[in-house]
């Protein structure tokens, strides 16, 4: 006879841990799961509330496996057989699976969570090993197997498992709240969503155009990097602010070196103003101390004065190759270092100041109404939503 | 939309798109079948290799179709040189040319070919006299372009190839991409010669290279009999077909459309005098469809922007190399100054452009000017 896996077992992440919230987080990853796995239609799932299964049906394992690898909230999953609660045909099945399998070392873990089986755990790890040492050439091996035979017996049902993936970790994304991410088509913005993400936030993205000073090409680089990502939440909406007359007026009123400095206040004010708008209830960044001028802790401290609320910085601490390293693991990277100008870099003073002082900020800023322009740029944002699937044309 | 950037493509004539739809869905065969499908492509394959041939006043052997002007660029500079070793290793190619001649030529000296870069001058081309300074007894290969594509300025090609055929081993080819249909090609001076269809409202990836027909060559694309063996790779038959209408109606045009072009041409450099910060890039006698301009008060890029968001599309270098580093290698040849090259815009026309469209593009830089045209 031979086998074939039939289901998915998924193990909770960090959630299991979580006391009261527990069955939000168990549906916010059920949701989640489906999501991903929207592609594949046949599939079913089953949500239990130490395990999570899913009916492969007429899906293949390996692609459906390769989604699951992406969704935050799993801490592993294994593809699984699933038999009768029965010990003949547990050890029967077990028997089956590695008699088709080149001989070597093994090891066999069972569990119950249906204290009322008839066996306990070490019984059946002694009949279905028995049963394979009498009848192959494997090997038992307790320490270093090559391989695990996992058997979990429940009351409806017993699952056998051979290979254990490893999941994303975290916690299911909408499970904490919502942020405001700055997404400036760097290398570290796009990092700084993912891991938001990863905490379970669901997340929403602001990006400052200066055109023409900035191209189209400059955003469509931005939207690019947000579809990427947008997988670990389905889709994400990011707010493309037309930038370039408060930039221009920041010129005009202040000295250039303290030009950055103001902008990043302005860019503050305009996230914040977004944020409220979108019920985000922080703002988060790619920023990490010292990288450049503005990301000095005077500059930050000076930045942080315009808004109340919480900035999230996922990577202050982070070095630039640990960072870099982490784009390359979610695949950004390459997009992010297309060469197109950003606001940033293109107004790009000789001679930053990296110790600005807040109250020369508020005497620049004295010198115009730019708070009317500040509510000009949240209220004419151009709001584009992004998902991992484009459109379909009949063009191909 | 007004559509300045004729010298990166072109739109395609509705009869060449006509003529195109109809052999793919009436001739199915490949050219080189023997069946009657087969027999039927290859037909009329030739006779438009045939009226290309006449019409270039070359024979039909000597006509090559390529995929793409690239393509007949690498087969002119790697084919000949690699066929004609044993005649000697020195090749000469102008400092400006399109970077498929420019990296084809790198190619042959990373092979120990000798391989010289012939500097234009302030005027943006190379001289007949500075390619007799270089040429050596064991040069085999001259490549210079006819237009270059950047500035437009004209290659005085026929005499460039009078000096290269002093000397009896020696041939000359020129990219004719930019010229072709526009300007008279000496295509009886020269031995090789790169015409793309996609510049002269054909098809994409369909090109040619004249080459003639005592000219030794190996195939840079292997695999079989096509294009006397010069080309492997099934025949593109529809788009070779579709060719010799695309250079017959290009050519019937040609003077007719120059001097609308050359109209328009000079309406925007009279115009353009009159805005402060403006400079003209191009030399006075260059081609009147490509007009290469700058403005102190902007960098390409912004401009290109700018435009972009009213409607018009223009190049900021050539658009093959738009990726790379930001500045014109040719305006740099030409001794311009560094602000010059940062500046820099193309503009370039073809048969659809009209007066009013110049007329609209002077008017919308001006109102860009006012608003960006900040030194920041």
């Amino acid at each position: 006879m031979d086998y074939r896996y039939d289901h998915i077992l998924i193990r909770y992440g960090e959630l299991s841990l979580k006391g009261k919230n527990r069955s939000n987080f168990i549906k916010q990853l059920y949701d989640n799961v489906r999501h991903a796995l929207h592609g594949f239609p046949t599939l079913e799932f089953e949500k239990q509330h130490d395990r999570m299964y899913i009916y492969l049906h007429d899906e293949d394992c390996d692609a459906v496996s390769d989604v699951l690898a992406g969704v935050f909230g799993i801490s592993s999953f294994s593809p699984a057989v699933k038999v009768e609660p029965e010990i003949e045909t547990i050890v029967q099945t077990c028997f089956q699976m590695m008699k088709t399998q080149k001989p070597g070392t093994f090891k066999v873990a069972a569990r119950r969570s249906d204290k009322q089986f008839p066996y306990i755990s070490d019984q059946i790890n002694r009949m279905v090993a028995g049963k394979i040492l009498k009848n192959t050439d494997w090997k038992v091996d307790v320490h270093h197997p090559d391989v695990k035979i996992v058997v979990e017996v429940h009351q409806e049902a017993a699952y056998i498992m051979t290979e254990r993936r490893q999941g994303a970790g975290g916690y299911p994304v909408g499970v904490g709240g919502k942020a405001m991410v700055c997404l400036s088509g760097g290398i570290d913005s796009p990092v700084a969503a993912y891991l938001m993400m990863k905490r379970g936030v669901r997340i929403e993205c602001v990006h400052f155009a200066a055109p023409p000073y900035t191209s189209e090409n400059a955003k469509e680089k931005v939207l690019t990097l947000a579809r990427m990502i947008s997988g670990y939440q389905g889709d994400i909406l990011v707010h493309v602010v037309p930038f370039t007359d408060l930039q221009l007026a920041i010129y005009q009123h202040a000295d250039e070196s303290y030009a950055i400095t103001l902008m990043r206040r302005m860019m503050m004010r305009i996230a914040q103003g977004l944020a409220e708008k979108r019920n985000c209830q922080v703002i988060a960044t790619g920023e990490s101390i010292g990288q450049v001028a503005s990301q000095t802790l005077q500059s930050m401290q000076t930045i942080n004065a315009v808004t109340t609320m919480p900035i999230i910085r996922p990577l202050v601490c982070m070095d630039k190759v640990e960072i870099i390293d982490l784009a390359r693991a979610i695949g950004t990277y390459d997009t992010s270092i297309l060469p197109y100008e950003d606001c940033c870099t293109i107004f790009d003073p000789k001679n930053p100041a990296t110790k600005p002082k807040i109250e020369r900020c508020e005497k620049y800023e004295a010198r115009w109404d730019w708070q009317s322009m500040v509510q000009t740029c949240i209220d004419e944002c151009e709001d584009i939503r992004v998902q991992v699937q484009e459109e379909e044309t009949n063009l191909f | 939309m007004i559509y300045f950037d004729n010298s990166s493509t072109t739109s395609v004539r509705p009869e060449v798109l006509h003529v195109y739809e109809q052999v793919l869905e009436t001739v199915c065969g490949n050219p080189d079948s023997l069946h009657q499908a087969g027999r039927k492509a290859r037909t009329l394959m030739e006779e438009s290799r045939k009226n290309i041939a006449r019409l270039l006043g070359v024979k039909p052997s000597e006509i090559i179709f390529t995929g793409c002007a690239s393509e007949s660029n690498t087969m002119a500079i790697i084919g000949y040189a690699l066929a004609n070793i044993n005649r000697g290793r020195h090749i000469l190619v102008s400092n400006a040319e399109h970077p498929s001649v420019r990296h084809a030529a790198e190619a042959l000296a990373e092979l120990d070919f000798d391989v010289e870069f012939l500097p234009i001058n302030d005027q943006g081309i190379v001289t007949p006299e500075c390619v007799r300074q270089h040429m050596k007894t064991d040069t085999i290969l001259v490549s210079c372009m006819h237009v270059n594509n950047e500035m437009g300025a004209i290659n005085p090609i026929g005499e460039i190839a009078d000096v290269v055929h002093t000397h009896p081993t020696c041939v000359f080819h020129a990219d004719c991409v930019q010229s072709f249909s526009k300007i008279d090609v000496p295509f009886d001076r020269l031995d090789m010669a790169t015409i793309s269809a996609h510049k002269i409202h054909g098809l994409k990836g369909s090109g040619l290279l004249m080459k003639k027909q005592k000219l030794k060559m190996v195939p840079i694309i292997q695999g079989g009999q096509q294009e006397n063996g010069l080309r492997g790779g099934t025949s593109n038959a529809p788009a070779n077909i579709a060719l010799a209408k695309t250079i017959r109606l290009a050519l019937e045009e040609q003077k007719e459309t120059y001097r609308k072009i050359e109209q328009i041409n000079q309406y925007l450099r009279r115009e353009l005098a009159k805005i402060p910060g403006a400079m003209i890039n191009s030399p006075a006698d260059a081609l009147p469809y490509i007009l290469n301009i700058g403005f102190d008060q902007m960098t390409s890029e912004v401009l290109l922007n700018a435009l972009d968001a009213k409607g018009i599309c223009v190049s900021a270098k050539s658009t093959c190399s738009s990726h790379s580093a930001n500045e014109s290698e040719v305006l740099k040849a030409m001794g311009k100054s560094k602000k010059a090259s940062t500046h820099m815009i193309r503009l370039s026309f073809g048969k659809d452009n009209t007066m009013d469209e110049a007329v609209q593009f002077i008017k919308t830089v001006k109102e860009i000017l006012n608003a960006y045209g900040l030194s920041l």
